[in-house]
């Protein structure tokens, strides 16, 4: 409370940490580093100021470690709030919070590497892994969605083991299609649309996260899982011919 | 009766706005809608009619366009010429646009977005909930020639208001408060951002716009290690290299570049409009003040329907004729301060 209040540079070290952005709302950070409990309590925290149902949130989101809270502050006075925010801050430990209800676990067809995902090769070789072993890590780690964001519908996926801390390319790889898998410090994105990035081109899938015909455009959820089951090229091939909805062959179930 | 505007020609970049979509945040997708918001506000003041009304947002360039019914039309934002049927109307006005006529907007003479008002709005398809394009997430598309706008029912017939626009087309002075990320720079580096003399880079889209300025760069203390973290229009994004990037309306909706600052809604929309190459200038306020500043402008806004006044002055529709100044001539219709954007 005093912190976010001062125009000094101080730097806070305990979490949570609630701070104003700009004029447009509030945002409750977990951590200053990106860790499985974090994420869980930004994904509770979100749930739970939406279920309170102030009158004064426009709309909402959780991020790798933190709930955003869209709030017009040139309109609201902002003390109310944060004393409110403060109250569900403490009520709890977040850190601690069970995952949401009703996830779905996706199983995804992949074509790892081959010229359709150059960068598996390099990828491997940063982990220091065989091709063989780190299309077993890649395919069998289940992957959390942390958070839906950067583009529509996309995910950011967590977390591979520790020797898949590999850093982002320094180098912009200009252009990799909708459906790519691409990976960096132990993470994957699933890209909805054709996009510049820095991170490497491992696999590619059907899977679409952004359909916006569909009556459910955006399938995915924070804390949903993906799994990315290998598929050879010929019935990869198979599903990118017969696949119109943007689905790519993707089985579900749900999870307890 | 069928109404519709057709489009003879237009310029690159010309689309179908709205205020945007809010509620798909969480899914990655970011607001949207008009590049100056403010302008969606005046156009539905000289209509009558409500901000929420979709309209054409040209960049840069107009067009022209063929009514195939009486239309009442409001021009707002950058200052385009503008004729029906080759006689010149004003801008920041409504007027007719009588069945069969043709209207014809040029480029813009002062700021960037233009924009076209019809009254009812126009009646084209949503996507996601509203009208609005968004052209990153590729919802909706540029209006080409040859297109047919419907356009929405209108119950009114008036026209011949003009409205004095808030100024904003030529850059100049943008405010901004601190924000989540502000702690991560020095003081020293926030006082030398609010001292620099800044441009308008050519290098700019409906995501982000660069920030040309000699000297030094103003990287924060932490640049590499922050998680990545929510990003809203008016951001200022301090890239890797120094270089600011003020978000737009557009922008993703997570970001790992640090913020230096978030700036006022009000004042975004100068940054929208700033000519590339024009002159801009950063001002500290406590988020008290900025909060307060926002707020008056908002208002402005919400009240433009009031501030209307009509352009050509008919002594028998004026309501309060003595509160005019009649006998010094302060009023002239021919002289309505109309393009001081």
């Amino acid at each position: 409370m005093k912190n976010l209040m001062t125009e000094n540079f101080e730097i806070q070290e305990t979490w949570p940490q609630i701070k104003t952005v700009g004029l447009a709302g509030i945002i409750v950070t977990f951590s200053g580093v990106l860790s499985e409990p974090a994420n869980r309590a930004a994904i509770a925290f979100l749930a739970a100021a939406r279920s309170a149902e102030w009158e004064e949130l426009e709309e909402s989101n959780s991020t790798l470690v933190s709930t955003f809270l869209k709030i017009d502050l040139s309109v609201h006075r902002l003390e109310p709030i944060i004393e409110r925010l403060q109250n569900l801050v403490d009520s709890r430990d977040w850190l601690a919070a069970p995952l949401p209800s009703g996830r779905t676990l996706w199983r995804v067809p992949t074509l790892f590497g081959t010229d359709r995902a150059p960068q598996l090769t390099e990828a491997a070789e940063l982990a220091g892994q065989t091709i063989e072993q780190a299309i077993t890590d890649l395919s069998t780690t289940s992957m959390r969605v942390l958070t839906i964001g950067f583009a529509p519908g996309q995910p950011y996926l967590g977390t591979l083991p520790e020797y898949w801390n590999i850093p982002r390319q320094t180098k912009i790889t200009p252009n990799v299609p909708a459906g790519s898998l691409v990976t960096a410090v132990r993470q994957f994105c699933l890209f909805p649309y054709a996009t510049p990035t820095g991170w490497r081109h491992v696999g590619v899938t059907g899977f679409l996260s952004f359909r916006p015909k569909s009556e459910r455009p955006f399938p995915l959820s924070p804390g949903d899982e993906m799994i990315f089951d290998p598929v050879t090229e010929a019935e990869f091939l198979k599903i990118e011919s017969s696949d119109q909805s943007g689905n790519g062959g993707a089985q579900t179930e749900m999870l307890k | 009766m069928n109404r519709t505007l057709i489009v003879r020609s237009i310029g690159p970049a010309a689309a179908i706005q709205d205020s945007g979509r809010t509620g798909f945040m969480s899914a990655g997708l970011t607001r949207g809608g008009a590049s100056d918001p403010a302008a969606l506000h005046e156009g539905a003041a000289l209509l009558g009619q409500m901000p929420s009304c979709a309209v054409l947002e040209m960049a840069g360039i107009g067009g022209v366009f063929e009514a195939t019914s009486d239309i009442r039309i409001a021009l707002s934002g950058a200052v385009m010429d503008a004729t029906i049927d080759g006689a010149t109307v004003q801008w920041n006005a409504s007027h007719l646009l009588p069945a069969c006529s043709v209207l014809k907007i040029g480029a813009a003479r002062r700021g960037n977005f233009g924009y076209l008002h019809v009254g009812g709005g126009f009646a084209t398809p949503s996507y996601l909930g509203t009208q609005g394009c968004h052209m990153s997430a590729g919802l909706g598309r540029l209006i080409a020639k040859g297109d047919i706008l419907p356009v929405g029912s209108d119950a009114s017939t008036d026209t011949g208001f003009y409205v004095v626009p808030e100024q904003r087309l030529d850059g100049g002075k943008i405010r901004f408060v601190r924000s989540m990320q502000s702690d991560k720079f020095e003081g020293r580096t926030i006082t030398r951002f609010t001292k620099t003399d800044f441009r308008r880079d050519p290098r700019g889209n409906r995501q982000g716009i660069r920030m040309d300025f000699d000297g030094e760069g103003f990287q924060s203390g932490g640049q590499l290690n922050i998680v990545s973290e929510v990003t809203i229009a008016g951001d200022i994004q301090i890239t890797g290299d120094g270089t600011p990037f003020v978000l737009m309306h557009e922008c993703q909706t997570t970001g790992g570049y640090p913020r230096l600052g978030t700036i006022l809604p009000c004042d975004l929309n100068k940054v929208s409009q700033a000519p590339i190459g024009s002159s801009l200038k950063f001002e500290l306020l406590t988020f008290k003040e900025g909060a307060a500043i926002q707020a008056r402008s908002s208002a402005v806004l919400s009240g433009l329907r009031k501030s209307i006044k009509p352009l050509i002055r008919d002594v028998t529709t004026i309501q309060d004729l003595l509160s005019y100044q009649l006998i010094s001539g302060a009023i002239s219709a021919k002289n309505a301060p109309l393009d001081e954007g």
